[in-house]
């Protein structure tokens, strides 16, 4: 369990988190949601050790993070982050070899490498591996990331905004990896989504946050009613029922 | 697209193109130590005068102080590169060679220049150092080992002090008397003949150091290119591997300045030659590269400065040139991209 215990996160005179207790990582796929600064990323840092709470305790399978080395942690979480821009030129076999780093710190065993082989067949990367990530597309990158985090071979994996800049081809496939990262290799996944719809399709769990504070956390069917969206969102929300799936209308 | 794992699915079997890669990047890094050797070789046995041991005993310290600073300005110059996430950086621009010359002219300034060059070249030197490490772990033990955490923020308070010691430096200048600022002016420029034997032994104890500091580190460098927000993912404790990063480099580039003077854009010229010319994106092949290829270029302009230019000492002149060159192009190819 990856369990945040009365943890707040001020920049400036502005609380980012406010004294959030929350357990994440149940299995299935919780999908953390809320508007525009919210706190979903800075909740994200903290888990991920790239914040520092300034109250509380972020704990990952009883280890406090905050005393904890960073390669046990790493062996137990892994992080898909967005954007990241790279100066030097990576093949993917590169990129998804790096995710073996915390396991072997960079010199692969033939468990490793079994470990790589595998990851990069999940994500049907053969073809590409010796491909530098910048002769790819947005959606080839994802996968060779996702890739990465696979091979890292974690119990937990966070996803932050994994559908951002995604066509809706690529975000229904992002979304199926997802389910079947958590259905077929029985990952703990939790994922920053901005789509409250993929969110509904997708997560078992939803947790909702506004102004630093969890206001909603329950499964994903019970978050999408008009009233909890409309406080989460400050806006007003439709939801309806299609096809026996609850879809949030938000086209004013 | 995902499917339940088959237990051996797939068995590693070596992959033909990455190895042709690595082989390539060898292959690459012997040529260059090749040319580096028939270097060394020319500078030392071509065009004697009178008795070879007398040239090959001088030379032989020209030799030493080269590899010595190539090996410095390499080095620190790739991890600084690396850290900072940007290849158009060079460690000056943390105020080095400002803090240098600010030294140096405070001495003359305080002292006259006939105290500064009676003065003791050992107690110069390590004064120099110190003051240069000091600046540097003051710098980011504030600014990025405490709360902050910000590179950037390091890096531009860096650039403003580095200006301003510079500025400081000059007005100090203007007041001197002509004699001084001459014998002031010799000194800023890098010079690899005439080494002192002492200074040239520390200086390379002290890059020997932080050489043994950096190649135990250079796989959590190659994971250090992904970014901080992926390194920490990756299990790297980013703030103590940066910090000890930095420590290394100021230390090499304060060592390597108090001998010679200011060579610091030759190492933006190395490290992006290294780049391109290693290959790889790993450190273990560019680091390497980088400090050969830094002979190379010392010991190459040398030759032609010596040898071909009939002048004495200054290199700074022809590294600047170059180095000024290869940095419009750097610019303009990045714009141009």
């Amino acid at each position: 369990m990856i369990a945040l215990e009365g943890v707040s996160k001020r920049y400036g005179g502005q609380t980012v988190v406010d004294d959030v207790s929350l357990a994440l990582g149940g299995e299935g796929v919780t999908a953390l949601i809320g508007p525009n600064g919210a706190g979903k990323s800075t909740l994200f840092g903290l888990v991920g050790r790239l914040v520092r709470p300034d109250a509380g305790r972020v704990t990952v399978d009883g280890l406090d993070v905050a005393t904890t080395p960073s390669q046990e942690l790493a062996r137990r979480v892994a992080v898909l982050r967005q954007d990241n821009h790279v100066a030097a030129r990576l093949t993917v076999q590169d990129l998804v070899e790096f995710g073996r780093f915390p396991h072997s710190r960079g010199r692969l065993t033939v468990d490793d490498r079994d470990h790589v082989e595998r990851a990069v067949a999940h994500l049907g990367l053969e073809g590409y591996r010796d491909r530098f990530l910048d002769e790819l597309s947005g959606g080839q990158r994802q996968r060779a990331s996702i890739a990465m985090v696979l091979a890292q071979d974690t119990r937990y994996v966070l996803l932050d905004e994994p559908l951002n800049n995604l066509d809706l081809r690529h975000m229904g496939e992002t979304m199926r990896l997802v389910r079947e990262m958590a259905d077929v290799l029985g990952k703990r996944v939790v994922t920053v989504l901005h789509d409250v719809n993929s969110a509904a399709a997708y997560a078992d769990r939803i947790v909702a946050m506004r102004d630093g504070r969890v206001v909603a956390d329950a499964p994903a069917r019970d978050v999408m009613r008009p009233e909890v969206l409309a406080d989460v969102y400050d806006t007003t929300v439709d939801v309806r029922e299609i096809d026996g799936r609850p879809v949030a209308l938000y086209y004013g | 697209m995902l499917t339940e794992p088959a237990p051996v699915a797939v068995r590693p079997r070596p992959r033909l193109r990455a190895s042709v890669r690595r082989a390539g990047s060898a292959v690459r890094l012997a040529a260059l130590g090749g040319l580096v050797l028939a270097l060394v070789a020319a500078y030392l046995f071509t065009d004697v005068p009178g008795s070879l041991a007398y040239a090959l005993e001088k030379r032989g310290l020209t030799v030493a102080a080269t590899v010595v600073v190539a090996a410095a300005v390499g080095v620190s110059t790739v991890v600084f590169h690396t850290i900072t996430g940007n290849r158009v950086l060079t460690p000056s621009i943390m105020g080095f060679d400002a803090f240098y010359l600010l030294v140096s002219t405070a001495v003359v300034f305080a002292a006259g220049s006939a105290a500064f060059l009676a003065a003791d070249p050992l107690v110069l030197w390590a004064v120099q150092v110190a003051v240069m490490v000091g600046f540097s772990v003051v710098l980011s033990t504030w600014l990025f080992g405490g709360k902050r955490r910000s590179i950037h923020l390091m890096l531009l308070v860096g650039i403003v002090l580095g200006t301003f010691f510079r500025s400081f430096s000059e007005w100090m200048q203007r007041m001197l008397d002509p004699l001084d600022f001459q014998v002031l002016s010799d000194a800023f420029f890098a010079s690899l003949t005439r080494p002192d034997e002492t200074l040239l032994v520390l200086t390379a104890a002290l890059v020997a150091v932080g050489c043994a500091v950096v190649v135990p580190l250079l796989r959590t460098l190659d994971v250090l290119t992904l970014g901080e927000p992926v390194a920490v993912g990756l299990g790297v404790d980013h703030r103590r591997v940066v910090l000890t990063l930095f420590a290394v480099v100021s230390v090499m580039v304060a060592a390597s300045t108090a001998l010679v003077g200011p060579v610091l854009f030759l190492g933006l010229i190395v490290a992006n030659l290294a780049y391109a010319w290693a290959g790889s994106f790993r450190h273990a092949w560019t680091v390497p590269t980088a400090v050969l290829l830094g002979v190379v270029c010392l010991l190459g302009g040398q030759l032609v400065l010596e040898r071909v230019l009939g002048f004495g000492g200054t290199l700074s002149t022809v590294v600047d040139f170059a180095g000024g060159l290869f940095f419009l192009y750097l610019v303009l190819r990045k714009g141009a991209r």
